[in-house]
């Protein structure tokens, strides 16, 4: 015991004496967390559009003025004809085009066909459908407002929609538990593996390993800061997103924090198992980051949803502990399930967790005889 | 024999509380090989790097080769050489690729530096290896190329900071002949060691100890003073 | 001028010579581009949907078959019971539970208003949104059906009606998210490779002693940026152009504007990003804190550049932050001048801002370069 605080005081040294990399290690979580929490967003507000008013008369004032007041849109500014719309689409500031037709009073009171054209920038497909959603929802109720009462119109089928679990739509919410997953894997995975190939590199690890200390007891020393530094940043987060975001943890927090606990042994048993296969700083760095931080960035659900990927990149998913850690996390804080609803994903990380840990002690052994 | 090209007053270097160097002052006079011993850490790196202008003296006066350290460090530049510890060349650049490099940089002209270049490589008899990657060279040979470089464009002065670090006798021997051979041409040599046999070389030695000048003499005279056979001795006695 | 030249050599042999150095501007690359343009979608393809039927009626079979007939919705499964549709939401079974409420046709017949119930997990916002948007449509276009069939029987005619709405999406009528996404891309591909390419090389430089050679000679300050700078242009280039053949040949993204104006945009951001990655070098001492350094800037630039999420989106601070991020103009630009045909007076503010942190980056990293310790 006592040779292993021994370890486990000079890793803690180094951490702290790297001052730049310790500013990353602590700086990283918190600006990851603001990022994401205030403007990695896809919360529809302001958005710039214009106006074609070939009418302009009282109807299509009323209209613009209706626009105006839902506060979705900013008008940014009204142009004269069609051709117009090309310039200003290729200035990429304005997104949306409301067309008014002429004679727009006359055709709506006379009850002639009247039609309002939305010419919207594709080129966005995502914000394209979006801005067409709420601009249509506000030219309905600017129409059913002109009409009347929705009474008046015979035979209509009211739909009540409930955003559950996030009402408001906060992308908080949705990114939180990702993050979460890229530090831990970051801290406990990455900076383990460049500690281990770093002391075989500059030759200590030979020294060390000379020593009467049981090379297990060594390893574990080293992990054990990253350990605790790492879970530090994943309660940081949690605190952050709750304080600062109000996202809430529905489910059970001691769940919660032993399922991040989990995922850090996830991380530390990869980490550990990188710097077994790597004997230099470069080699450990650019391993952990192709096989580790790419792949849960871009394939664990974290930014992408998984079902819009092709079948192939969706099995990758399936071989990636963050997808199943994101969705044990989500399911724990955000809608507020127990163990049993989750026992799948659970399962499959402990399978996988224990894999990676036999494979490293495995190999870390293989290398020692 | 008497002309000064370095001349240096209290040159003082702090690092916050600690002082590397502490007013040294000392003068070195063209065709001279001038020896700057002292322990590990005794600040002989230091005092280098405020000679080459790397690095900037904290108080005191000097010149090389006639200009001002402290301003015009980049006239001086134009006019040394140096070799430092570390080996200096590029690993994955042939040896003509180096030579013309350092040469083009220092200003040569294209011609020139194709003659100085096919120079140099007879003298190390390399004439047939100069496409060859400085990476594939043993270290000897490669110390004693990264010399031949930092002199193609003709300095008049050329620093050495432990030139001959790891390298074998035979090799050291070589490398020392070519010293004295440019220091009869009126280079003047000024070069750092940790080899006591070297300092034998010397014209003139200085040493440093905690960042001070304690002793500035020829070998023989200051073997005299502290009744040693060899610089070893005196060393040894001087740093304790 | 003869010095540079030979700085500028020197540089040049050095960086070609590099084995790595082929693969990571052909390979590398493309296999980025060709994965991240698959993964990096934010297209909603498939909604799961719970359907709870407590009317079992002609209407709300016919409900349900316009559902299942649009292929984005797939019935994970159904129920009559409240508690199972919550259920299946809980577990993260369906995206969507749709509740049509008991005696619904009934109610409908009888001209009164029905209410339908859509519970959405909206823990994404996003696919929240769209999945329900679409829904939303679905149920309005069948209730216009159905009131056009009704009121044709009865042959009562409201005194007004709706205005109708019509829509077109210019440039990218499809939606198709790989034609949004493959320009960006591309050009976050380009200036994250040579940014990182940049700062590796001094610091390398740095770590095995020859920087201190080159301090000694007399080698001014930005001869040395110059010669480091040039070939990191070349590479630049010869990804851009790797970069839209491979777009061209494998998406068949639109090239609508000018190439020419494309290059032209391309070196000047090539000297920002060069100038950043030279910037970066110089404070740190070792690769390892170079690629710290820059991973988390790059990622911080990236997340910030509007390349995934839409910058119109962002509070206006981190809207603010965007202006001096060279990739969140790069990937602007490369969307307005490849999808929308974009000319240089539509973009020249681009130009503009690119230009001056072009200067101010360059001049920062020839200030903080120190000959001297």
């Amino acid at each position: 015991m006592k040779t292993y605080w021994a370890i486990f005081k000079k890793e803690v040294f180094h951490i702290f004496r790297d001052t730049r990399t310790l500013f990353i290690l602590i700086g990283m979580p918190l600006a990851m967390v603001f990022i994401f929490g205030y403007a990695v967003t896809n919360e529809f507000k302001n958005s710039k559009i214009a106006i074609l008013d070939h009418s302009k008369d009282e109807l299509s004032g009323e209209l613009i003025q209706h626009i105006l007041a839902s506060r979705h849109f900013i008008i940014e500014r009204n142009i004269n004809s069609t051709d117009d719309i090309d310039l200003i689409f290729r200035k990429g500031e304005i997104k949306m085009v409301v067309v008014i037709p002429p004679q727009f009073s006359e055709h709506f009171y006379s009850n002639d066909h009247s039609q309002i054209q939305f010419i919207i920038d594709g080129s966005e497909p995502n914000f394209a459908n979006t801005l067409n959603q709420y601009a249509t929802a506000m030219i309905r109720r600017f129409s059913l407002s002109k009409i009347g009462n929705s009474g008046s119109i015979p035979y209509s089928i009211a739909i009540e929609m409930r955003m559950m679990y996030n009402p408001e739509l906060k992308s908080a919410y949705n990114f939180l538990p990702g993050t979460i997953a890229m530090i831990l894997l970051l801290i406990s995975a990455m900076m383990t593996s460049l500690t281990i190939a770093k002391e075989k590199e500059t030759g200590t690890m030979e020294i060390l390993l000379v020593s009467p200390v049981s090379p297990f007891i060594l390893i574990l020393g080293k992990i054990g800061p990253y350990a605790v530094l790492s879970f530090f940043n994943a309660v940081l987060i949690l605190v952050m997103g709750y304080y600062v975001f109000d996202v809430p943890i529905i489910g059970s927090l001691c769940l919660l924090l032993l399922m991040c606990a989990l995922y850090v042994l996830t991380a530390l048993s990869l980490g550990v198992l990188i710097s077994a296969k790597s004997d230099s700083q470069q080699s450990a760095m650019l391993t952990s980051l192709m096989t580790l931080m790419l792949p849960t960035m871009l394939l664990s659900g974290f930014i992408f949803p998984v079902s819009s990927m092709p079948l192939l990149l969706q099995y990758a998913s399936k071989i990636i502990p963050a997808t199943y850690f994101i969705d044990i996390i989500k399911s724990i804080m955000l809608r507020g399930t127990g163990i049993s609803s989750i026992d799948f994903p659970v399962l499959v990380l402990i399978g996988m967790t224990l894999f990676f840990l036999m494979m490293s002690l495995v190999l870390f052994k293989s290398r020692l005889e | 024999m008497d002309q000064k090209v370095i001349s240096v007053k209290g040159l003082t270097k702090r690092f916050g509380d600690f002082v590397a160097v502490d007013e040294i002052s000392f003068d070195v006079f063209k065709g001279e090989i001038f020896g700057f011993l002292g322990a590990n850490g005794a600040g002989k790196t230091t005092a280098m790097k405020m000679l080459t202008g790397l690095s900037k003296p904290t108080s005191g006066t000097g010149s090389v080769a006639g200009f001002e350290i402290l301003k015009q460090a980049e006239k001086i530049k134009k006019n040394i050489g140096y070799m430092s510890q570390k080996f200096a060349l590029y690993d994955d650049l042939t040896i003509k690729e180096n030579a013309q490099f350092y040469g083009g940089i220092y200003g040569l002209n294209r011609r020139l530096i194709k003659l100085k270049v096919n120079q140099m490589l007879e003298s190390l008899n390399l004439q047939d290896s100069g496409n060859k990657l400085v990476h594939s060279l043993p270290l000897g040979w490669k110390q004693r190329l990264a010399f031949s470089v930092a002199m193609l464009h003709d300095p008049p002065i050329i620093f050495l900071d432990e030139p001959t670090g790891g390298v074998d006798p035979a090799t050291r021997r070589i490398f020392w002949e070519k010293i004295y051979a440019e220091a009869s041409n009126g280079r003047t040599i000024f070069v750092t060691t940790h080899y006591m046999d070297e300092a034998e070389y010397c014209n003139r030695i200085s040493m440093m100890v905690a960042g001070k000048m304690v002793a500035l003499d020829s070998p023989k005279n200051l073997k005299l003073k502290y009744n040693a056979k060899t610089m070893n001795d005196v060393f040894v006695q001087i740093a304790r | 001028m003869r010095v540079l030249y030979y700085i500028i050599r020197k540089e040049f042999v050095q960086v070609f010579r590099n084995k790595a150095i082929l693969p990571m501007m052909t390979i590398l690359p493309i296999v980025q581009l060709i994965i991240l343009s698959y993964a990096a979608n934010n297209e909603v393809k498939q909604v799961n949907i719970h359907i709870n039927d407590q009317d079992h009626s002609h209407f709300s079979r016919r409900l349900i078959q316009k559902i299942q007939a649009v292929d984005i919705f797939h019935t994970t499964s159904s129920s009559t019971d409240h508690q199972d549709g919550n259920t299946a939401l809980l577990d993260g079974l369906a995206d969507i539970v749709l509740n049509i409420p008991p005696r619904a046709e009934h109610t409908l017949l009888r001209t009164r208003a029905i209410k339908i119930q859509l519970l959405v997990n909206a823990i994404n916002g996003q696919a929240a949104t769209v999945g329900s948007g679409y829904l939303n449509q679905i149920i309005i276009d069948y209730n216009k059906e159905i009131r056009s069939e009704l009121i044709s029987g009865i042959l009562v005619k409201p005194k007004l009606s709706p205005i109708d709405i019509e829509y077109s999406n210019w440039y990218n009528p499809e939606l198709d998210y790989k034609t949004f996404m493959v320009p960006g891309l591309l050009g976050e591909i380009v200036t994250v490779l040579v940014m990182l390419l940049t700062a590796m090389n001094i610091v390398r430089e740095r770590e095995i002693g020859t920087i201190e050679q080159i301090n000694v000679s007399p080698i001014k300050k930005w001869q040395f940026i110059i010669g480091k700078m040039l070939p990191f242009l070349v590479i630049g280039m010869i990804l851009m152009i790797v970069g839209l053949v491979v777009g061209k040949l494998l998406f068949d993204i639109p090239i609508r504007g000018s190439i020419w104006l494309v290059f032209a945009f391309l070196l000047i951001s090539l000297m920002a990003i060069l100038g950043m990655g030279l910037l970066i070098s110089n404070f740190a001492n070792t690769q390892q804190q170079a690629i710290f350094i820059a991973f988390f800037f790059v990622l911080i630039f990236i997340l910030l550049s509007g390349l995934f999420t839409p910058i119109e989106s962002m509070p206006l601070w981190a809207q603010y932050l965007t202006i001096p991020n060279p990739i969140a103009h790069f990937v602007a630009f490369m969307r307005n001048v490849l999808i929308k045909g974009s000319e240089f007076s539509d973009v020249q503010y681009r130009f503009m801002v690119m230009g001056i942190l072009a200067i101010v980056f360059n001049s920062l990293a020839i200030l903080t370069y120190k000959k001297t310790t």
